[in-house]
């Protein structure tokens, strides 16, 4: 039978949140928000017993009470009280940890779940079905139980599946003719294009036979978007034509990946890169014992439908990124980098279909704060950017950095190995999700459930510790992460060099009901898959039975270079590993049309407080501490500088530093470059104001770019369009310019394609956007400098020349200017200025170093004074640069490349030798009163407003959610 | 004598290995085992510290460090009895800090729950560096500066009791660090970051040998810890509560 046991507090008090949020959907007189967990349980247990379990275990006697009642309701709710669950299949970590309670207390119970009990008073029901899909819950994982249905049920199992009976499935593939070809790709959901089935086809025709479904399914995954990187490893015939539309160039692209990310990295031959685009992340040297690793992933689609459970599963597949690097490594810290589209926008103007933006952000932060936290992997520093075209399709970039030491940085397997696959049970989530991520949104696709998915942050929690007790004792020679694809893509690419032979029904399973391809592609979260000699297991079962990780064998690898699985005897599929692997290259058109840039003026300006103030509260500037806080950042203890430091603690780093190993000196820097704005224009220059930003924000803190790598993660919209896939390939020609210049290896990088929306006749598209994440290793964590003014009296410098480069700056688009010239990266130039700024900083020389990027050096000097709670005078007739310039220009300009430094007098004179050649100016000093002062170019004040006041601009944007 | 400390890890547990190393580095013995390994003999006597560390321990998915504290009574009741009775020292950092209270091992270790630490009045998981006024010399805090700074990050974190109990711990100077302004009063959110009655941040029992506290000590070891340290002389003082353990056996 059903027990439900609703848990409330002694004092009851209505939910302000949920009632403030209910305020921002519309006008709603609602008198008061209350709310309740609700545990229901099935078992054949008395009263007693039941009362036991409640008092015992689900309340805290202090301040809670519980009510105790017999089937899921015993009165029918009044309609202005509901009651949510969890779909059908969807993970429920609470429910779970229940039953593993409940059997502590030696008592048996069949199954557990949890749901949330709402009383919204004064609303009506039209009222509450309008509110509750947008607040409380969200259909596409959870549902309303309904008197009429839940009241009879006597059983949990509704939630549980039906029993499968084998029945094999072919799919009829080998007289289709090209119509019944595509069908069978879009019925099937397998996103495989016309090209694709043929080749297909004809395998399967030599082998006269059809393919079972699991095989189709097996290639579709392999060969997704998600998995394969069709466009970046595919052929592109690429031309770039002049603004009359005569062509100017044309090249035949024979993968863009290996003709300019990887290029750049082999022609670099740098000596640090132990493993780079080889393993699940980037890994490269750090100290005489550790090698450290970083990885970035985008989890936009996700994130768009299911903002929570996107962005949690995000960060949990990239933990587990690290995790399957080499022999597993350490996670040591996080980074999260978001787009979201501006979060003020009225609910009736976001189109059906898609979620408000400010729900999707406040689920996306929620989602990675739960997971990460959790964890215990601290989340050090990040970005959020703000843009209308996101509204259909946030972007959510995941990364974590792991340690690991030298001798398990690389895989080895052998025949005989047997295949374990351990962590969390498999279910029917995330059928789909490769392929599902190779296409774009419609309102259709909303009815793809089972690609949405929650994470059970401390299912992978447990599975790290096992990994990494086992790492330590030798008991395996390969690992990887079971991500897009879940099992089907970590055992076949880990077993691609010798084979594998599978044995799906014992793979074990959350519930009932899973045929055996849902078993092969099923994407559930914390699972990883290892290799190792049979000798091991003992041992290796002792350390996951006490961390409570199931694992379970389910193969061995073979010498017969094939893929072969069966599922209760019967082969359920028989594939040549040389077919899956070679993947068909796909021919792309791009095009590039070269726009002329035309440069603008306004009219000058006698002062430009309110346009500094204005900056200060732009969504892009302002700062994001907020976001910061419900961030573990401290966790691990290696923290050296902080996303949020200083006196009063509102500076915020250009930069984050972490100590992996408290033993070692060493420390490790990470900064990034995000520009989407600058794509508009021109997305070669986007993606080389990337790198520059990126490694200025790691040079601040005093790396140096000998020891600094990069990572690239392209959101792109769909490169079916021939002019996006051509900004595309200037983006990725950039990178190949740009990491060669600079030295700066690329050691590991992801594509997320087709970002776009349609919807009621509407089409989005996002703008070309890279994240650059730079990494840096630096040899003593004393020498790491912070970017906020230190003393009084000290000089302000400024390093590089400013231009008046005006266009998609933050200040021509607040005032909505498109045109004016984009910023450029001085090949003669930047490379410099960034070693001996380098050299100065390990030399001692500088207090403080900030770089110039959104706001241009106005606002830069503004964050370094409001950080310190320090003033400055400037005088921008000392800035470098051509002459003629407008103070406006000076003042905003976002010239690439440039820095503001803050030097004691007696180190001037050595500081101005270390920089000969160099571009720089002394530009003011920081002096005692607190107040920001800036004199034109005639040396007439410009601006001339208090720190209190540029602080008060700076942080009101955000207030709503401090 | 160099003393040994047992840290006992769960599911979920997050802070055990930097703990650990500021007990290493302050001159303790360790041993770090999962609780699962413990309870195959759940015999203390070995140890002269106990610690449980911070983290989610099974997610806090009943509530915080409630499943983790069930299992203390099923497993452990006894030995964690002869241990308190034997004189040794024992520690709760954070989640730590909400197993003992849940426990019932503070405030006075007779193993019935008598205070909680329930959710932030912020109603959300806050990481933020707080001053603390230190209000005893027992064991952990002999010698402390009386104002000290450390971290905090929990989402329930603030103390709660009901009046009688409230002003009975008070009464036997139990409470022993209290959230404070840099000035050493005792102010409003965000200085008092959860909302803690009586501003508490930490107790101890009536000996004054078990402590449990929501600010980490283990993360303000290293001077390049506190967020101000490059604008003025610091002290990392999360030190101190190590070494004092350590000190307490020689």
């Amino acid at each position: 039978m059903i027990w439900r046991i609703d848990v409330f507090a002694k004092k009851k008090a209505s939910s302000s949140k949920i009632a403030s949020d209910i305020g921002d959907l519309g006008n709603f007189k609602v008198a008061g928000v209350y709310t309740r967990k609700v545990y229901l349980l099935e078992a054949d247990l008395d009263s007693e017993k039941m009362n036991q379990i409640a008092s015992r275990l689900l309340i805290d006697p202090v301040t809670q009470e519980y009510s105790l009642s017999e089937g899921i309701f015993k009165v029918p709710p009044s309609d202005t009280q509901i009651l949510i669950t969890y779909n059908a299949g969807v993970c429920d970590p609470v429910g779970l940890s229940l039953e593993k309670a409940v059997s502590d207390l030696s008592f048996e119970i069949k199954s557990a779940r949890t749901a949330s009990f709402f009383e919204l008073n004064g609303l009506s029901k039209e009222d509450i079905s309008y509110i509750a899909p947008r607040i409380l819950y969200n259909p596409l994982i959870e549902h309303i139980l309904e008197y009429e249905k839940a009241g009879k049920l006597t059983t949990l199992d509704e939630f549980s599946g039906k029993d499968y009976k084998f029945d094999l499935a072919t799919v009829d593939l080998l007289e289709a003719d090209s119509f019944k070809l595509k069908e069978i790709s879009k019925l099937g959901c397998l996103s495989l294009s016309l090209e694709e089935m043929t080749i297909i086809q004809d395998y399967f025709r030599k082998l006269k036979r059809s393919p079972t479904d699991c095989e189709l399914e097996t290639i579709a995954t392999l060969w997704s978007e998600h998995c394969a990187h069709k466009t970046f490893r595919g052929v592109i015939e690429y031309s770039e034509k002049n603004s009359e539309g005569e062509i100017i160039k044309k090249e035949t692209i024979n993968s863009l990946l290996k003709s300019t990310l990887m290029r750049a990295t082999k022609e670099l031959a740098h000596s640090g890169c132990v493993s780079v685009f080889e393993d699940n992340s980037g890994v490269v040297a750090f100290d005489e014992n550790n090698n450290i690793c970083f990885k970035v992933e985008t989890h936009n689609h996700p994130s768009s439908l299911e903002p929570y459970g996107g962005a949690s599963t995000g960060i949990g597949g990239v933990i587990r990124d690290i995790l399957g690097t080499g022999c597993a490594a350490k996670p040591f810290a996080s980074i999260d980098v978001f787009c979201f589209s501006p979060w003020k926008i009225a609910h009736e103007n976001v189109p059906q279909g898609l979620l408000h933006p400010k729900r999707i952000m406040k689920g996306v932060i929620k989602g990675v704060r739960d997971y990460g936290n959790r964890m215990g992997i601290p989340t050090i520093c990040g970005a959020v950017l703000f843009d209308e075209r996101f509204l259909g399709n946030p972007l959510v970039y995941c990364g974590t950095l792991g340690i690991l030491p030298k001798n398990k940085s690389f895989k080895e397997s052998q025949p005989g190995d047997l295949v374990i696959l351990c962590g969390a049970k498999t279910g029917r989530d995330g059928i789909h999700g490769a392929t599902f991520s190779s296409k774009e949104l419609d309102e259709h696709t909303v009815g793809l459930t089972t690609a949405v998915q929650v994470g059970n942050p401390i299912e992978e929690k447990k599975l790290t510790e096992a990994i990494l007790r086992a790492r330590d004792k030798d008991l395996f020679s390969s690992i990887t992460d079971c991500g897009a694809g879940g099992i089907s893509s970590a055992i076949t690419e880990l077993a691609q060099a010798h084979g594998v032979k599978v044995d799906l029904e014992k793979v074990p399973l959350k519930y009932r009901g899973l045929n055996y391809t849902e078993i092969w592609i099923s994407e559930s979260q914390e699972r990883m898959v290892f290799f190792s000699r049979p000798e091991n297991l003992t041992e290796l079962e002792k350390i996951f039975r006490e961390e409570e990780v199931p694992l379970t064998v389910v193969g061995r690898v073979t010498d017969t270079h094939k893929l072969e699985l069966s599922y209760q005897g019967s082969k359920v599929c028989d594939l040549d590993m040389d077919f899956i692997f070679n993947l068909p290259k796909l021919e792309k058109k791009a095009v590039w049309i070269c726009k002329k840039q035309k440069d603008s003026k306004i009219k000058p300006k006698e002062s430009y407080n309110e346009d500094l103030k204005n900056l200060l509260a732009s969504p892009n500037i302002a700062p994001k501490d907020w976001i910061l806080r419900e961030y573990d950042h401290e966790v691990q203890a290696g923290s050296v500088t902080k996303s949020i430091y200083g006196i009063n603690r509102i500076a915020l780093s250009d930069s984050a530093v972490s100590r992996p190993d408290l033993n070692s000196q060493k420390c490790v820097v990470v900064g990034f470059g995000i520009n989407p704005f600058y794509s508009d224009i021109d997305p070669y220059w986007m993606a080389a104001l990337a790198i520059d930003e990126a490694l200025r924000n790691v040079i601040c803190a005093g790396a140096g770019l000998e020891k600094t790598f990069v990572l690239d993660n392209f959101s792109w919209a769909s490169p079916q369009d021939e002019l996006v896939l051509g900004g595309l390939v200037r983006a990725s020609k950039a990178c190949y310019d740009f990491s060669t210049y600079f030295g700066v290896p690329f050691i590991s990088g992801k594509d997320s394609l087709y970002n776009e929306y349609d919807v009621s006749g509407k089409h989005i598209a996002i703008p070309g956007t890279l994240l650059i994440s730079a990494m840096s290793v630096m040899d003593d964590y004393r020498k790491v400098t912070s970017n906020i003014f230190k003393c009084v009296d000290n000089l302000v410098y400024i390093i590089g020349s400013t231009k008046p480069q005006m266009a998609a700056s933050e200040y021509f688009r607040q005032l909505k200017i498109t045109s004016g010239i984009l910023p450029e990266v001085d090949r003669n130039r930047a490379k410099d200025t960034f070693s001996n700024l380098s050299r100065v900083i390990a030399k001692g020389l500088v207090e403080s170093c900030h770089d110039c990027s959104e706001g241009g050096l106005a606002v830069s000097i503004a964050e370094m004074c409001i950080g310190a709670d320090l003033g400055v005078n400037i005088f921008l007739g000392e800035v470098p640069g051509p002459e003629g310039m407008l103070d406006y220009e000076v003042l905003f300009s976002e010239s690439a490349s440039r820095f503001i430094v803050e030097v004691k007098k007696e180190n001037q004179k050595e500081f101005e030798a270390c920089l000969k050649g160099l571009e720089f100016g002394l530009i003011g000093c920081v002096c005692g009163e607190k107040k920001l002062v800036i004199y034109s170019q005639t040396n007439k004040q410009v601006i001339d407003t208090t720190i209190a006041e540029l602080r008060g601009s700076w942080m009101k944007t955000f207030d709503e959610f401090r | 004598m160099k003393p040994k400390a047992l840290i006992i890890r769960t599911a979920g547990t997050n802070c055990d290995k930097e703990t650990e190393f500021a007990f290493q580095a302050a001159g303790v013995k360790t041993c770090l085992h999962h609780i699962n390994y413990i309870k195959e003999k759940p015999d203390f006597s070995d140890y002269q510290i106990l610690c449980i560390p911070g983290g989610f321990s099974y997610g806090d998915d009943l509530g915080a460090g409630k499943i983790l504290s069930l299992e203390f009574i099923c497993w452990f009741k006894e030995s964690l009895q002869r241990f308190v009775d034997r004189g040794g020292l024992i520690l709760g950092i954070c989640n730590g800090f909400q197993v003992l209270t849940k426990t019932g091992i503070l405030p006075d270790a007779d193993f019935r729950q008598k205070v909680t630490l329930t959710d932030n009045d912020s109603g959300r998981f806050e990481d933020r560096w707080v001053y603390l006024k230190v209000e005893s010399q027992s064991v952990w805090l002999k010698d402390m500066d009386e104002r000290i700074c450390l971290p905090v990050a929990h989402g329930e974190g603030k103390f709660y009791a009901e009046k009688d109990i409230l002003d009975r711990i008070e009464g036997n100077h139990q409470v022993v660090l209290r959230y404070t302004d840099k000035d050493l009063n005792l102010a409003g959110y965000p200085f008092n970051p959860n909302g803690s009655l009586n501003n508490i941040a930490g107790i101890t029992d009536s000996t004054g040998r078990v402590l449990g506290l929501m600010p980490h000590p283990e993360r303000f070891i290293f001077k390049h810890h506190c967020p101000f340290y490059k604008y003025k002389e610091v002290f990392p003082f999360g030190v101190k509560f190590f070494s004092n353990a350590a000190d307490y056996f020689k």
